[in-house]
């Protein structure tokens, strides 16, 4: 615990030196700003209401990007359960439809988003759907390949027993899918916020993306490296949750693991 | 009480035959062990018999009809490894092929039903001995309980035919011998027919009623891919059985 504490401790530091070092030469410094500044701002984005909407911006910006993030990766997560099952477990699905995936997999889902705002406008949409897009395609492969690790000794063993097709795809295939698919979703997750802030970065009005890019303009330091630790704070906290949530809710996953 | 005709059947796969001419009769409440040597076509003859594949040529009948062209309830199975579910307790394991039998859509049992499901799962768990172990997942049992879970489960659809594919290849002789001691009496128990591949000669002599070997009758390297293996041997099993009912065991690796 204490080593792994270690390299935090250390960064802090290096930043905190750096930042004296600098202010000493030049108290107008923006590039490293020291700790009151960081006090300051956070005080004024988190805890004071905008001087022209009368929001909480880092509140109003969180909550537009994690429903951006939510919707993109639950709606990618909800296409891919249904298309990877049906291409893990039907040949013809997988023969029709795997190079397909492939193909799409391989491109860049950023060189996509001029057509997506082109075609849903500059509004939710187009945020939503690019990182749907993004994710997708990993997801349902990866999908696709944990139902064919599924041992064909289990789908005989549950057709001796009486299993119908239905009953093999709910019984022993897809409950078998779930935690798997919570990994699939922690390693996408990644992905899903660089399709998030570069959306937001590009066209919007709100998020944690928007207010990064647009007080880069003012080199204004003293908020947005609170915000990306706000953001790697976040992801930390999602992925953790859904470590939890895989434990508490598949005790046999952890054990078949180790 | 189910006869068995296994008639004139031959398998290939592509230009390689497998299997030919294997023709038998199986008595009603038989015991048959299939021995021969690896990739001589066991687990194929298993498989046919159990509808997972069918026979090129010729025809396997139970009790006079056609055997169906796949699995189902009235054939259980033991496979080596990877016959139970790991996401399911020991208890839903068994319940499972109940509930499969009864709840078409839903694949689940509720209420009453349900009691009554998980109460006669609970006398097979029993049966095999792992009432300590009701509600623990798989991958916290050993290999042997594994096979034993695997056997409950497949005895709670009654099947009339039960086919073990080396069920104990991986397990330790002492764990081996309790297992032997555990088929036998469900067996003698149940009127169902029971095949059984094995490595182990003793352990074939031991247990079965009736030992069939496999093997090819021309080996020579550019023959093997067109001739398959058929029975060698079929021996009626009878010397032993006094032995078996007076429960003595037979000592490891005494052949024949
Ligand atoms: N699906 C298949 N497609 C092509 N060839 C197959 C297939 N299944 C089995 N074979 C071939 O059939 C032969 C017999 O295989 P089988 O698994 O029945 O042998 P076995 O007697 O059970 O061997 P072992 O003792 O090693 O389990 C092997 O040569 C194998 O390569
Ligand atoms: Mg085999």
């Amino acid at each position: 615990m204490f080593l792994a504490l270690l390299p935090f401790a250390l960064v802090i530091a290096v930043y905190a030196f750096g930042s004296a070092e600098r202010l000493a030469v030049n108290p107008n410094d923006k590039l490293l700003p020291g700790w009151t500044s960081f006090v300051d701002a956070i005080d004024r984005m988190a805890f004071q209401p905008d001087k022209r909407t009368g929001n909480y911006l880092l509140w109003t910006d969180t909550y537009a990007s994690l429903v951006r993030l939510f919707a993109g990766v639950a709606s990618a997560t909800l296409f891919s359960l249904i298309f990877g099952i049906c291409i893990g477990i039907l040949p013809i699905m997988r023969a029709t439809f795997a190079p397909f995936i492939a193909v799409i997999a391989m491109i860049p889902p950023l060189a996509v988003l001029p057509i997506l705002f082109i075609v849903f406008g500059l509004g939710e949409t187009a945020k939503i759907v690019l990182i749907a897009i993004g994710v997708a395609p990993f997801i349902t492969r990866d999908i696709a390949l944990r139902v064919e690790e599924i041992p064909r000794e289990q789908i005989v063993k549950a057709e001796t027993l009486g299993a119908n097709s239905w009953q093999i795809i709910t019984r022993v295939v897809l409950p078998q899918i779930w935690p798997r698919l919570i990994d699939s979703v922690r390693l996408s997750l990644g992905a899903a916020w660089l399709f998030l802030i570069s959306a937001e970065a590009i066209a919007s009005q709100s998020g944690l993306g928007y207010r990064i890019f647009l007080l880069r303009r003012f080199l204004a330091m003293d908020v947005i490296l609170p915000y990306v630790a706000w953001i790697t704070l976040l992801a930390v906290i999602i992925d953790a949750a859904l470590r939890l949530f895989q434990k508490r809710a598949f005790p046999w996953f952890a054990g078949g693991r180790s | 009480m189910t006869t068995i005709s296994i008639r004139d059947v031959w398998k290939e796969y592509d230009d390689q035959v497998v299997l030919e001419r294997v023709s038998l009769e199986i008595e009603p409440h038989a015991f048959v062990l299939i021995v021969g040597a690896s990739g001589c076509g066991k687990s194929t003859l298993l498989r046919m018999l159990l509808g997972q594949e069918q026979p090129s040529r010729g025809e396997i009948l139970i009790d006079g009809t056609p055997l169906p062209p796949e699995p189902g309830p009235d054939r259980g199975v033991v496979f080596q490894r990877y016959s139970v579910f790991p996401h399911l307790t020991v208890r839903e394991n068994v319940t499972l092929g109940l509930e499969f039998g009864q709840a078409p859509i839903a694949g689940r049992l509720f209420g009453g039903a349900r009691k009554r499901a998980i109460a006669e799962a609970e006398h097979y768990i029993e049966l095999v001995g792992l009432e300590q172990a009701m509600d623990k997942y798989p991958s916290a049992l050993s290999g042997g309980m594994q096979q034993r879970l695997a056997i409950a489960q497949a005895l709670i659809t009654k099947p009339k035919v039960l086919l073990l594919d080396e069920p104990f290849g991986a397990l330790d002789p002492g764990i081996r011998a309790d297992m032997h001691e555990l088929v036998i009496k469900l067996w003698q128990d149940s009127k169902m027919t029971v095949f059984m591949v094995s490595h182990d000669l003793s352990e074939a002599f031991y247990l079965g009623t009736r030992l069939i070997t496999l093997d090819r009758r021309r080996n020579r390297p550019e023959e093997r891919e067109r001739y398959g293996a058929s029975i060698t041997h079929d021996i009626p099993i009878t010397r032993r059985r006094e032995n078996r009912h007076r429960g003595i065991k037979l000592a490891e690796g005494d052949v024949l």
